[in-house]
């Protein structure tokens, strides 16, 4: 060998070691950013624990589990969309519509006067229908998003008023309640020692935890928010994929409005009115870059945990409800500088 | 004068500038000459005062400065243009040359009635005969940075630095900015000229200053230089490209295109390509010139499908007649296109290596809907190892790897596709001479497995080292065809020129 080439070779293996080191430094950090949420909901607790002491009881941690239960549905959906470098304003809408839909379904049925026919629906049935109906309108907002170009912002922006107008017109602006036992049960019932709408939601975590993670649909999405245009030149079908991703927010949005409908056994119009905005802020403090192709739907949940924490400690610790708004505001501004430190750092 | 004395910068522990030794005069237009990563952008960022941070010194007129931000340095005299223009497209020429600047009336209003007569006063003297209040998108790149210019002259600046001024212009319009610049140096001004069009420098530059790796590798009167010597500086060494042997002449036809026309998105009675027909044969490289605008990227777009609706004209892949609706179906038919710029359309810079190379196929990563990890895996790895792709893992980000490598990293994903066809633009922009060097012997290993290769190439001495057989293209048409044994460079330039100017 003559000495040039060894000591070419040597150089290539110098830098490759020094390249490990600082892999292995980043991956540390890394460990460390992941951490750095979780110490800061540590504390969180352990601060409300010390003034509260109706914090840390078994019935007060089911019942934050069960309030932020129906956030983490629409989170998850949120963070796939945001995850392609998209948005989605209509979740709470969407929420309010198809909760509404299932409720009128299952207590009135369907009557069609013109041809003298009546279609009663069963609880399945009714909950099919409103998630149809979700699914339906995220396909919309995918649609003119992929379609028309349409900006995603403006897109669900128009479908947020489109889907509030149509629960108004068919609820006719009153609440349909009374929605019988079996439907409560979605809301209210336990199974196993644990709330249904944690069930629901934690089996939505894992399904959306493996997509992300195992999935051709997962690698997609992250291919998308980090660069459209490497991925369509990669020869895949960007299109298809932003509109079943918008689809799922939607279906998802319709599984948060069941839980809502039936917890509170009747479906408000005005119900989930700025629900998308906890939701963009579970994504952003989970740690979800807004720009697209950064984050994790394990990012999004944690964010949630926070925010329910959050509120549920400002209530019982009496903070006035206009100062916990406040509050959350500085929280996800906070979790927002962090994250770009972070992101600077890298 | 503006003397730079042993300037060195460091970036995390890298050296990107050592020890640099620079002098400009005033009354002179300096080259600074050197490839991608020389370091003339970091010393032109040093002296422009966009890193305030850096060891040596600047002499400015017999006074040792350092500029803490870039409006320092601009209010010393010193002004840059950058090669991305830096104006708002939608405030007119005169609010753009006074932005942050703005002239104020007694009252705290703006003046723009000076503002204005300044404009025109500076417009004149730069001979664009535009009105001031003309919005900046309105304007062609070439006079934009008459605009650019024209925002140096406002701050009286005696220093101009220009970063490859003519990269996104035209013909006609360099002839004007060399004007301009004649101009500036009849007026006493220093100009640093940044180009990597040799022919260029010799036209307008008084001196030259060579870097290489960071360092200053010679300096000096640009009269009595030639083409290879300042090649063989900047490189540091003459370039030994291997002509390939052309491969044997009986080529089974993997692709074949007749008569294909591009309509032109915004303006339909327009071709973007008119009639191009060609065929390309197994373990052929065909090599397509032109310059900027000829048609080139277009052509390989539409051939990868990218152009669905607007094309016209027949397309056969192994006899078979085939049209693409989108690069999907290009890809099933075994086409695989390496685009021009990696970092905006080839990779997804935030994800790792494997990600990247198995972004093509995941399909067949898949085991009952989930992807397989160790499939992946080994694919990457086989790439990594057959082309040689430095990185510490499969699990590094793509962003952080050299531009050479993130090439191989786009070929990689592509060969992973297993193509008949591969489409190559400018597979070597922005990369060193060692990776480049790389490149090309990968490129021909390739054609001698048997793919079928098109190269887009705007460097004259690479299409004549890789191809076979050389298409050129002006204005949307194939205007040549020559076997690679009778190609010479000038044979190909003639034409490539457009002949409607």
């Amino acid at each position: 060998m003559s000495p040039e080439v060894y000591m070419e070779e040597k150089k290539e293996k110098k830098g490759s070691s020094s390249a490990k080191a600082s892999a292995g430094a980043a991956q540390y950090k890394q460990h460390l950013v992941k951490f750095q949420s979780l110490i800061a909901l540590f504390i969180l607790c352990l601060v409300i624990g010390l003034l509260s002491d109706k914090f840390f009881t078994v019935a007060n941690g089911w019942n934050v589990m069960r309030q932020i239960s129906v956030n983490i549905c629409i989170s998850v959906g949120m963070t796939l969309v945001v995850l392609t470098a998209g948005i989605d304003l209509s979740v709470g809408s969407i929420l309010a519509l198809c909760g509404a839909i299932t409720a009128g379904l299952l207590k009135f049925g369907l009557e069609f006067p013109a041809i003298d026919m009546f279609v009663g629906f069963t609880v399945l049935g009714a909950i099919l229908a409103g998630m149809l109906t979700g699914t339906a309108l995220g396909a919309f907002n995918g649609w003119t998003i992929t379609k028309f170009k349409v900006p995603p912002f403006v897109a669900t922006l128009a479908m947020l008023t489109i889907a509030r107008g149509l629960t108004m017109l068919w609820t006719e602006g009153f609440p349909i309640s009374n929605l019988g036992e079996t439907f409560s049960y979605l809301g209210t019932g336990w199974f196993l020692g644990i709330p249904l709408p944690v069930w629901i939601s934690g089996i939505i975590v894992l399904v959306a935890v493996i997509v992300t993670k195992k999935t051709r649909l997962g690698r997609y999405i992250y291919a998308i928010g980090g660069n459209e245009s490497a991925a369509r030149l990669s020869g895949i079908n960007i299109n298809r994929i932003k509109i079943i991703v918008y689809s799922i927010a939607g279906a998802l949005a319709a599984i948060g409005g069941l839980i809502v409908t039936s917890r509170l056994d009747s479906a408000q119009p005005n119900a989930g009115i700025s629900y998308e905005l906890d939701a963009i802020a579970a994504v952003v403090i989970g740690g979800t870059s807004l720009s697209g192709g950064r984050g994790t739907i394990m990012g999004t949940v944690l964010g949630a945990i926070i925010i329910g924490v959050l509120n549920n400690g400002l209530v019982l610790l009496d903070v006035s409800p206009f100062w916990q708004q406040v509050v959350k505001g500085f929280v996800i501004l906070l979790a927002v500088i962090i994250d770009k430190a972070n992101a600077k750092g890298e | 004068m503006l003397i730079a004395e042993n300037i060195t910068k460091r970036f995390s522990g890298v050296v990107a500038l050592d020890q640099v030794n620079m002098e400009l005069h005033f009354g002179k237009v300096t080259a600074i000459i050197g490839e991608n990563g020389a370091g003339k952008s970091t010393l032109m960022k040093i002296l422009s005062g966009v890193y305030p941070d850096y060891e040596g010194r600047i002499v400015y007129k017999g006074n040792t400065v350092s500029f803490s931000n870039p409006r320092e340095a601009q209010e010393s005299g010193i002004a840059i243009i950058h090669q991305e223009l830096n104006l708002i497209p939608y405030l007119s020429i005169t609010e753009n040359i006074f932005l942050g600047r703005e002239l104020e009336t007694a009252w705290g209003t703006l003046d723009a009635k000076a503002m204005r007569q300044q404009t025109e006063k500076l417009l004149r003297k730069l001979k664009l005969e535009v009105d001031p209040d003309t919005l900046v998108h309105e304007l062609k790149v070439g006079q934009q940075q008459v605009v650019e210019i024209a925002k140096a002259l406002l701050l009286d600046s005696e220093v101009i630095i220009m970063d490859e001024p003519t990269s996104a212009i035209s013909e006609s319009e360099v002839e004007v900015l060399f004007e301009i610049i004649n101009d500036l140096r009849r007026e006493n001004k220093a100009i640093v000229y940044i180009s990597h069009k040799l022919d260029e420098l010799f036209k307008i530059a008084d001196r030259y200053i060579v870097l290489r790796d960071g360092k200053t590798i010679e300096s000096g009167e640009m009269a009595g230089m030639t083409h290879d010597r300042i090649i063989q500086k900047m490189v540091g060494r003459g370039i030994t490209l291997m002509r390939k042997t052309p491969c044997c002449k009986q080529k089974q036809e993997v692709l074949k295109v007749e008569n294909l026309c591009l309509k032109h998105p915004a303006r339909p009675q327009e071709n973007l390509l008119k009639n191009v027909s060609f065929s390309l044969g197994r373990g052929e490289i065909v090599g397509i010139f032109g310059l900027m605008g000829a048609g080139r990227t277009e052509l390989l777009e539409t051939i990868f499908g990218l152009h669905g609706k607007q094309i016209t004209g027949r397309m056969c892949v192994e006899q078979q007649e085939v049209h693409f609706k989108s690069p999907a179906y290009a890809i099933k038919s075994g086409i695989a296109l390496v685009p021009e710029d990696r970092k905006k359309d080839g990779l997804v810079l935030g994800l790792d290596v494997k990600t990247n190379i198995c972004l093509t196929t995941l399909e067949s990563m898949e085991d009952m809907g989930m992807l397989n990890d160790s499939k992946e895996c080994n694919l990457a790895d086989k790439y990594i190892e057959e082309l040689r792709i430095k990185t510490s893992s499969s699990a590094q980000a793509a962003k952080n790897l050299s531009g050479g490598n993130q090439q191989k990293i786009v070929i990689a994903k592509w060969l992973a596709t297993k193509p008949k066809v591969l489409l190559l633009d400018e597979p070597t922009r922005g990369i060193d001479i060692n990776a480049k060097n790389e490149i090309y012997k990968l490129i021909q290993a390739l054609a001698d497995a048997g793919l079928g290769i098109i190269v887009v190439s705007s460097e004259l001495p690479e299409i004549l080292a890789l191809s076979d057989r050389i298409l050129v293209m002006a204005e949307g048409s194939l205007t040549a065809e020559l076997p690679v044994d009778e190609a010479t460079e000038d044979s190909i330039l003639k034409a490539a020129i457009p002949k409607t100017i």
